[in-house]
């Protein structure tokens, strides 16, 4: 053993009923090494970070604290441990104010404020009710307040899913700071990229036991998707086909000089049938605005949104439905009924409708909640409970509930965050599918990298205004950042 | 260090009785009532004391009888409850369905009575959903407001009748003080009720929805839910059915008073929630609340029994309503 190892957990089993959620997991950390946990959606990632800090306990497992055996028996326990988590959905209670939720985990107020203005979050007040806070700022809450504790070491679950590119350099940036200064970091995330430039060393697991251990080095991905994957699977393969289908001609939606108080200036852009459409835009550039105003949530101040020809006036999401646009929005938690089962999620818009609260039409339900199911590939294993579901195939559930019923026009909003490799993969083709047969598809993404592995065309919106609509399907990164960040390609040539 | 099973026998057992909250019950009110033969031996078991039978179909039918109304006020707070919501009007729009019968059925007749006390409950249910579903006051408030509100106006309209005089139709009668093969013949109206709310329950997009509000409103109107279409339905029900349990209630007890039904309001609550119902919304059980009931009613015959002076007696209740719910709660992890 390592002198300067902290943290040592190894044969760690959990179960949840039948589901094995870790049968053999196993993870060290020293002093100011930065550990990467990775594997795909349901391989057991945040289970284990709960485990290790104390919210769940596990069947079976050895945790040694700096060589000694310890029992982190509750998140309390974990923090005098020094062990602090900033778990994947945020932990702060949404009907306090911030310092209600800070003097809840007696944190420390000064040191808080400092991480937060090292973060990147202007503005901030104390007495600010955390449900009306943006979800990126949540999470950087949630990251300032485990350091506001001077955690030894530091667990982030899925931290920069939710972020903005700005603010995921941010969190780099502090947290290789800290690992200098000695702290130990385990980080979660499905990103080679931020792995490849943050970590020193990645843990792999696969269906709940620890695969493999690599050492961050060029072309590391490759062999950690084989270990996440269980076989070998050639990355150049990663460009999603994209059998174009035909791209109508008449608009199916018209966005006409939309404005939405405070953020929303101006938007326009035409969807058609057969067009998955991309918005590129950095955090809080009026995009969820936008989203929601489309899916009927809030009507325009200014501008108007015609689909299939005829001027709406949306006043609820059950009007946008009835016009055939339906949304999926940021955040699974608000779309799903987390203590109901798979199917009652998915089928739940079959009974909106007030001539449709009698008998249920169990077979006809039946049919379309299994054909939604098999063509997303959604691992019902724990299907009573969609709580119980891994992410992605919480989000399959979100975006089923419209296969079944048919869609139109989809509003996807940021589908990915949060969700490993192979749920991507089956994503996009999912999506570019659904174009194929003539939906319109707008898609909202804070990874660049989707935009022109899914889009056909993007539209850049920064500060309230689309300041540009380009083509995806050449559309580098770097040229999308740019944009995203207000900046046309001319100016930045000069 | 080897962190034993932690997922322990206590917790799963807990899990189970939330998964199955009648199977734990039907042992609990089995239990209370062999206290119940123990305190006073040979009430449940006439065998014993030297009557026919070995079990008491008279006690039975008895205990059956009088928490058939209690049951269906229940079913007002299981429903309500499911969106997170509660009908505190229930008592009282029981009471005045009652009320407004008796007097109304000697000068109107009987069907005419009925129909108009059932449309009491009607308007009331309706009112209490405008507010909770298009005006979004807190059901607790709504429902307390609409009762005290619905209290004043039947003692205006107790006045006006004053000389009216009362009778109780004979079909409530019948109803609530019959008897066929010794079981009450509340159970001709009540065994249709409670299959018709199963139904509602588990086999209608009505009652899809009211466990989707209770889960989460927000993604039952992501889905195109209106949300004030649902509560006013549910509200309204539950008025109706308020009124209903009121009218047997009626032909049980045979006089109208203005209290008649309200002490049984708080019980009703106690029901749903012993039966597993969840206040916060999402969960909830019938058959649960039925039993909660029947094991309300067994107490009350246990305190009853004992002699106890009124108020130490409703003390007692309230006491043990309190400590059932709090252990059932602990042991089975739902709040
Ligand atoms: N509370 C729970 N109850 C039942 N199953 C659960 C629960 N939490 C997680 N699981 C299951 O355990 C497995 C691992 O989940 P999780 O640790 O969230 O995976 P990851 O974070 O790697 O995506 C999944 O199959 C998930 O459905
Ligand atoms: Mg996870």
């Amino acid at each position: 053993m390592n002198a300067n190892q902290i943290l040592d957990a190894s044969g760690i089993a959990k179960s949840f009923g039948a589901v094995k959620a870790l049968v053999d997991a196993s993870l060290s950390v020293s002093e100011g090494e930065i550990v990467a946990l990775m594997g795909a959606n349901g391989a057991g990632k945040s289970t284990f970070v709960k485990i290790i800090t104390g919210a769940l306990t596990p069947d079976n497992g050895k945790v040694l604290i700096r060589g000694k055996q310890a029992r982190v028996g509750s998140p309390a326990e974990a923090r005098r441990s020094g062990l602090v988590p900033v778990y994947q959905e945020p932990s702060l209670i949404p009907d306090l104010d911030v310092a209600d939720n800070l003097r809840l985990t007696d944190t420390p107020i000064a040191p808080f404020e400092r991480w937060v203005k090292e973060l990147g979050i202007e503005g901030l007040s104390l007495s600010d009710m955390v449900g009306d806070l943006p979800l990126a700022t949540l999470r950087i809450l949630d990251l300032a307040r485990a350091l506001a504790s001077e955690p030894d070491v530091l667990l982030l679950d899925e931290m920069t899913a939710a972020l903005p590119s700005d603010l995921v350099e941010r969190v780099l940036k502090v947290t290789r700071q800290q690992a200098d200064k000695g702290m130990g970091v385990i980080y979660v995330s499905h990103r080679f990229n931020e792995i490849s430039e943050l970590c020193d060393r990645a843990t792999v697991l696969r269906d709940g036991q620890t695969v493999g251990d690599l050492v961050i080095e060029p072309g590391v991905e490759d062999r950690a998707v084989e270990l996440m994957l269980g076989q070998r699977l050639d990355l150049a393969a990663r460009e999603v086909n994209k059998t174009r289908g035909t791209i109508g001609d008449t608009p199916r939606v018209r966005v006409k000089g939309v404005a939405i108080a405070p953020k929303v200036t101006d938007i326009s852009f035409d969807m058609f049938p057969g067009e998955v459409l991309g918005v590129v835009a950095l955090e809080g550039q009026g995009q969820d605005e936008l989203f929601e105003c489309l899916a009927g949530f809030m009507p325009p101040t200014a501008g108007s949104i015609e689909v299939n020809g005829t001027t709406t006036a949306f006043r609820h999401p059950a009007d946008a439905i009835a016009a055939g646009v339906k949304f999926v929005p940021g955040d699974r938690a608000d779309a799903l009924l987390a203590q109901r089962s798979v199917r009652e999620n998915i089928a739940l818009p079959f009974s909106a409708r007030m001539s449709s609260w009698g008998w249920l039409k169990m077979r006809h339900e039946r049919e379309r909640v299994e054909h939604a199911i098999d063509r997303l590939q959604i691992d019902t294993r724990a299907q009573g409970e969609v709580q119980r579901l891994s992410g992605g195939n919480q989000q399959k559930v979100t975006i089923g509930r419209w296969l079944a019923t048919g869609v139109e026009t989809l509003l996807l909003f940021d589908p990915t965050r949060g969700i490993d490799v192979r749920t991507k993969r089956q994503i996009y083709p999912l999506v570019r599918e659904l174009a194929e047969q003539g939906s319109s598809v707008l898609f909202y993404t804070s990874e660049l990298e989707e935009i022109p592995l899914a889009c056909d065309r993007a539209v850049v919106i920064f500060n309230g205004r689309v300041v540009d609509i380009i083509d995806a399907e050449n559309a580098d990164e770097q040229t999308l950042l740019r944009a995203a960040y207000g900046l046309t390609a001319q100016e930045g040539a000069a | 260090m080897n962190m034993a099973t932690t997922d322990s026998s206590m917790v799963r057992f807990g899990r189970f009785l939330r998964d199955n909250p009648v199977i734990p019950l039907l042992a609990f009110l089995v239990l209370m009532i062999a206290v119940l033969e123990v305190i006073r031996p040979g009430i449940v078991t006439p065998f014993r004391a030297g009557r026919d039978g070995l079990i008491s179909t008279f006690w039975v039918g008895n205990l059956i009888k009088f928490a058939i109304p209690l049951a269906m006020l229940a079913a007002c707070q299981v429903l309500t409850m499911l969106t997170a919501g509660i009908d505190l009007s229930a008592g009282i729009v029981a009471t005045v369905a009652a009320f407004v019968c008796a007097t109304l059925s000697s000068i109107w007749g009987p069907v005419p009575a009925v129909l108009i006390a059932m449309s009491m409950g009607l308007v009331v249910g309706v009112v209490n959903g405008i507010g909770v579903g298009v005006v979004r006051v807190h059901p607790l408030i709504m429902t307390l407001g609409t009762g005290l509100i619905a209290t004043g106006c039947m003692q205006v309209y107790q006045r006006l009748v004053i000389n009216a005089g009362s009778e109780i139709p004979a079909v409530l009668s019948w109803l609530g003080t019959g008897r066929t093969l010794s079981m009450p013949n509340g159970l001709f109206l009540f065994v249709p009720f409670a299959l018709f709310v199963f139904w509602l329950m588990r086999f209608t997009g009505f009652g899809r929805l009211l466990f989707a509000l209770g889960s989460n409103e927000n993604a039952a109107k992501l889905s195109g839910v209106r949300a004030w279409q649902v509560y006013v339905a549910l509200y309204a029900l539950s008025g109706l059915i308020a009124a209903l349990a009121g009218l047997l209630y009626l032909g049980m007890i045979r006089q109208t008073s203005l209290s008649l039904a309200s002490p049984l309001l708080l019980p009703s609550v106690a029901a749903a929630v012993i039966g597993g119902t969840s206040i916060f919304g999402g969960r909830g059980s019938f058959a649960g609340a039925i039993v909660g009931a029947l094991i309300i009613r067994v107490l009350d015959t246990m305190l009853t029994l004992m002699q106890m002076p009124e108020g130490a007696r409703t003390m007692l209740f309230g006491l043990i309503i309190l400590t059932v719910t709090a252990i059932y709660v602990r042991i089975t992890g739902s709040r």
